[in-house]
């Protein structure tokens, strides 16, 4: 009926327009159009607030100030430029301080694995016992993390790091990689948050946690010399999500047989354990790390004896038999194929403007993404410039994720994060656990996935505690190893257990902006102490 | 193709959930018929455990063998298991729920489980939790889906869980519940002080789905309190509570009797991973069996007369290996024993299909294989206990296996 009455009025893209937003209003839950159903582009006094709810996990004290007196301009070239932007001392030292974070992944097993000579004699206890030791690694991993994304000044980096992760995720508890979720962050995923899709593609592949984790590291040809044990055959589970989920989508126009193409050019993708003396066989010991059967600083090597050489046809393409290079190849096509560029789009316009992405924006970043070989910094400063990312329907209404509410919220309140466990538990509580989503397709970050009843209440006790300063933010937390009664330390009763409670007048000023008509006479009717916990818990602060 | 259908299917669904959200809240559905009172409540057990030692099959001279040190001897033996029929017996350790077995109101299906052949745990209790076996991506889990077709009226508290966070069986778009029963979750929280309670309130007064999903949580958790509390009270005058969790699952069971809007329940024990000293007739895996039994027996006494619309079902991922391991434990199996219990079950029987134990009889060389499909097992609860159509059926569990007639007679039509 609506449709009708503008019809008449309006151009056929003003309809279509029109259409969407009728959409996105239905799935929002709107009763009502609003009379100026068009649209309209965000006026310039809320851009700061948007391109920090956008760009970064929003705002902390003083950042609106900075971006309105920069320019929004200013702050997405800033953002997209990371390395012009240095994290404060206290960042670096911090980050420094995370001891198994500098080590690789070979390293790691070296150092935190089970004991070899005791998974060979069966000594559970010595299993265990090493495993609990292990656990260092995971509380370093979410430490950095959270660290990073409440007080790194490369917020966009951040949000990319969250962004890729989830794509390319892998859980934290399947089989070894407890011992290389961080090294995985770190070696496959930040150094490319910004750069070529094609080199998060094979960072990825080859990284040790992702071989464990989609099985590939097993993924052997049948008759292949090397083939015994539980190397003995095909492993179709890479391949399938190499392309289902990494690469070109559920609908990106591949077959049963494109798997199994996949799969075969994939055998012999692998890992040497570390510790286990490696079995030079006589010829192809030469070659550069993460060559034919030499290991990479990762761990990853190409195990020529399972590989399977014969010819293949992959996406209708011939692939030669050459070893490790058919793999690179299919990569390359994969990297470069329209419903690749179709498909990364689609979830970078989900993540950053609307959990249903306007088609035209879509559309205009897949055509970058293509025109720029997968530059994705070229990709998001399109998509930054683009009518749609301004356009005011879109204005705070995705529903932040748990992750993304609970360090807004930190942020928003200024307080430094020396403990970030509370964060981490509130996560876990709203069924969003750091490095714990166990299926390959990562979190969704879309309001249908978040909002249910349960999680509201949850939201709204963590912003009360937080706003009250009853959150021990301040207060280092016990260190692992004397958890495990190893080390006894002296009690920590002098240390102050909470922080000041949250200043109302503070807070308003930061998200001021952003607050509805609504929102503000409430808070103007409640009594003072409770305004801070209002804001965040307000519908307004629950968007982004 | 199955796969492209299924997410179709899915897609569909939460499509559908986040229209009711987004209309006129909560949509009502079809007035519940004379099903309306039946429950169900899933035990989960985490970490797999054996279930070679929870039904023994004594009468196998292979199950002996493989075993020298943690097997259960047979009935009538010093320690023996606990005489079901003329090849099953019972772990001793659970005498506690021979009662509901003598009077006809608890069954086993042995050698079920997961046509897939993950031993990894999570892959396998993801897989038992979405019930689509080998496919990881389902995003909702098949509790949840339970309640998308469920007659009556939806609330908030139609599906609990006890425990920190929604397990993924429940979790998706229906709303669900999830309390620690423990001093956490009946403390009383910073959103139940009444004048912050009345500034939310304010907040969230609107028909959008942020406060439409505040006034439930808070009516749930209200209610829950409120009932929790009595429940509590009434408690501590009683017996001394029992070990494990049968303090817990007594809390449960009488707030499952005493509120009629429950209609799903979910808990999930853990210590089931029994790769050293597992124990035999005493030991580690007996003293978590006693506790279970027990927990089981309490719950059931504390549904009082509702344990008649109800139907408990306690699964685990996959059983253990038939030979113990050099540590006198066992290693990650595949086929189980499933346990289905209420006031419904045609019970007293061990059903399924028993493959033997021989060499050539065990799954891949080492396991006991499994013959009926988990889901076979849900779906023959399913159609008796709500009256399920297939089209409904196929919604909880999608392409799931027909229950053979053997498995549909473990219910009373």
């Amino acid at each position: 009926m609506k449709t009708k009455q503008l019809s008449s009025a309006m151009t056929s893209v003003r309809i279509f327009r029109t259409w969407i937003f009728y959409i996105v209003a239905l799935s929002l839950g709107f009763s009502a159009l609003p009379s100026n159903a068009q649209a309209e582009s965000i006026p310039s006094e809320l851009k700061p607030i948007h391109v920090l709810n956008r760009l970064a996990f929003g705002p902390r004290p003083g950042d609106v100030e900075r971006v309105k007196s920069i320019g929004v301009d200013q702050y997405i070239k800033e953002q997209l430029s990371p390395n012009s932007l240095s994290p404060p001392d206290s960042l670096a030292t911090r980050l420094e301080s995370l001891s198994t974070l500098r080590l690789t992944a070979p390293e790691l097993f070296v150092e935190y694995g089970p004991p070899s000579d005791a998974t060979q004699k069966g000594d559970q206890q010595a299993v265990q016992r090493a495993r609990q030791r292990a656990r260092v690694i995971l509380e370093q991993a979410t430490e950095a993390r959270l660290v990073r994304a409440v007080e790194s000044p490369r917020q966009l980096e951040e949000v990319m790091v969250n962004f890729w992760f989830n794509h390319f995720n892998v859980f934290a508890q399947k089989g070894l990689d407890y011992l290389w979720i961080g090294s995985f962050e770190k070696e496959a995923i930040r150094p490319y948050a910004l750069g070529r899709f094609r080199d998060l593609l094979g960072a990825t592949a080859k990284h040790p946690a992702m071989l464990f984790y989609l099985d590939n590291w097993q993924n052997t040809a049948p008759n292949s010399p090397g083939a015994r044990g539980a190397f003995k055959g095909l492993n179709e589970n890479y391949a399938r999500e190499l392309m289902e989920l990494h690469t070109l989508g559920v609908d990106g126009g591949y077959t049963q047989d494109d798997v199994i193409t996949l799969a075969r050019i994939l055998t012999g993708w692998g890992l040497r354990r570390p510790g286990q003396p490696f079995q030079a066989r006589a010829a192809r010991v030469v070659g550069a790390p993460g060559s034919e059967n030499v290991p990479d600083s990762n761990g990853f090597y190409f195990d020529s004896n399972r590989h399977d050489f014969s010819g293949k046809v992959f996406l209708g393409r011939t692939i030669k038999e050459s070893g490790i290079s058919e793999g690179e190849e299919a990569l390359d096509i994969l990297a470069q194929h329209p419903s690749t560029a179709r498909h990364i789009s689609y979830e970078l316009a989900q993540y950053l403007v609307s959990d249903d992405p306007p088609k035209s924006l879509v559309d205009r970043l897949a055509k970058e993404f293509l025109n720029t070989r997968g530059d994705i910094r070229a990709v998001l400063n399109t998509l930054f410039h683009s009518p749609e990312f301004w356009d005011g329907q879109y204005f705070a209404k995705k529903f932040k994720t748990p992750y993304e509410y609970v360090i807004s919220a930190v942020r928003a309140s200024g307080y430094p994060l020396v403990n970030a466990r509370p964060l981490l538990g509130m996560m876990q509580q709203l069924g969003m656990p750091l490095y714990g989503c166990l299926t390959p397709d990562g979190y969704k970050n879309t309001q249908a996935a978040w909002l249910n009843p349960s999680a509201m209440t949850q939201r709204l006790n963590f912003a009360v505690a937080l706003a009250a300063g009853r959150l021990p933010l301040n207060q280092r937390p016990i260190e692992p190893a004397e958890q495990m009664g190893e080390i006894k330390q002296p009690a920590t009763e002098n240390q102050p257990s909470r922080v000041e409670p949250l200043d109302s007048t503070n807070l308003t000023k930061l998200l001021g902006d952003a607050l509805s008509a609504e929102t503000r006479t409430t808070l103007d009717n409640s009594p003072g102490p409770f305004r801070a916990a209002l804001i965040l818990g307000s519908p307004d602060f629950m968007h982004r | 193709m199955e796969r492209r259908d299924f997410l179709k299917q899915l897609t569909l669904l939460s499509t559908s959930g986040l229209l009711l959200l987004g209309g006129n809240g909560w949509a009502a559905r079809a007035i519940g018929d004379d099903k309306g009172q039946k429950r169900l409540v899933v035990v989960f057990l985490r970490g797999a455990v054996d279930g070679l030692n929870v039904v023994v099959p004594y009468s196998e001279s292979p199950y002996y063998i493989s075993r020298p040190t943690i097997a259960i001897p047979r009935p009538g033996e010093d320690g023996g298991a606990l005489r079901l029929d003329e090849h099953f017996g019972l772990h001793p350790a659970l005498s506690a729920i021979m009662p509901l077995w003598d009077k006809g109101t608890l069954a086993f299906v042995h050698a079920s489980g997961s046509p897939n052949s993950s031993r990894s745990h999570f892959d396998a209790q993801d897989y038992m939790e979405t019930a689509t076996p080998g496919y990881r991506k389902t995003p909702n889990g098949w509790m949840n889906r339970l309640l998308e077709v469920l007659p009556g009226t939806r609330s908030a508290t139609e599906a609990i869980s006890l425990g920190p966070t929604l397990p993924r069986i429940l979790s998706g778009p229906a709303a669900a519940t999830n309390i620690a029963l423990n001093q956490a979750g009946t403390r009383p929280t910073p959103l139940d002080r009444p004048e912050i309670q009345a500034a939310f309130d304010r907040l969230y007064q609107g028909n959008d789905p942020l406060s439409v999903a505040y006034r439930d949580g808070e009516a749930a958790r209200k209610k829950l309190l409120a009932e929790l509390t009595e429940e509590m009270t009434m408690a501590d005058k009683g017996a001394p509570s029992p070990v494990g969790f049968a303090d817990e699952a007594q809390k449960l069971g009488r707030l499952i009797a005493r509120d009629s809007t429950i209609k799903v329940a979910f808990l999930a024990l853990g210590g089931w991973d029994t790769h050293i000293n597992q124990g035999s007739v005493s030991g580690q895996l007996p003293n978590r069996l006693k506790a279970l039994g027990e927990t089981l027996a309490t719950f059931v006494q504390a549904l009082g007369t509702t344990y008649s619309d109800t139907v408990i079902l306690v699964m685990s991922e996959f059983g253990r290996t038939v030979h113990e391991n050099g540590n006198t434990g066992t290693d990650h199996g595949h086929g189980n024993v499933m346990w289905v219990m209420g006031g419904d079950v045609r019970g007293g029987k061990v059903y399924g299909q028993w493959p033997g134990l021989s060499g050539n009889e065990l799954y891949e060389g080492r396991d006991l294989a499994v013959t009926t499909d988990f889901r076979a097992v849900i779906s023959a609860v399913l159609e008796s206990q709500f009256g399920f159509s297939t089209t409904q059926l196929n919604i909880v569990i999608p392409n799931g296996p027909k229950p053979s007639r053997d498995i549909r007679e473990i219910m009373r039509a």
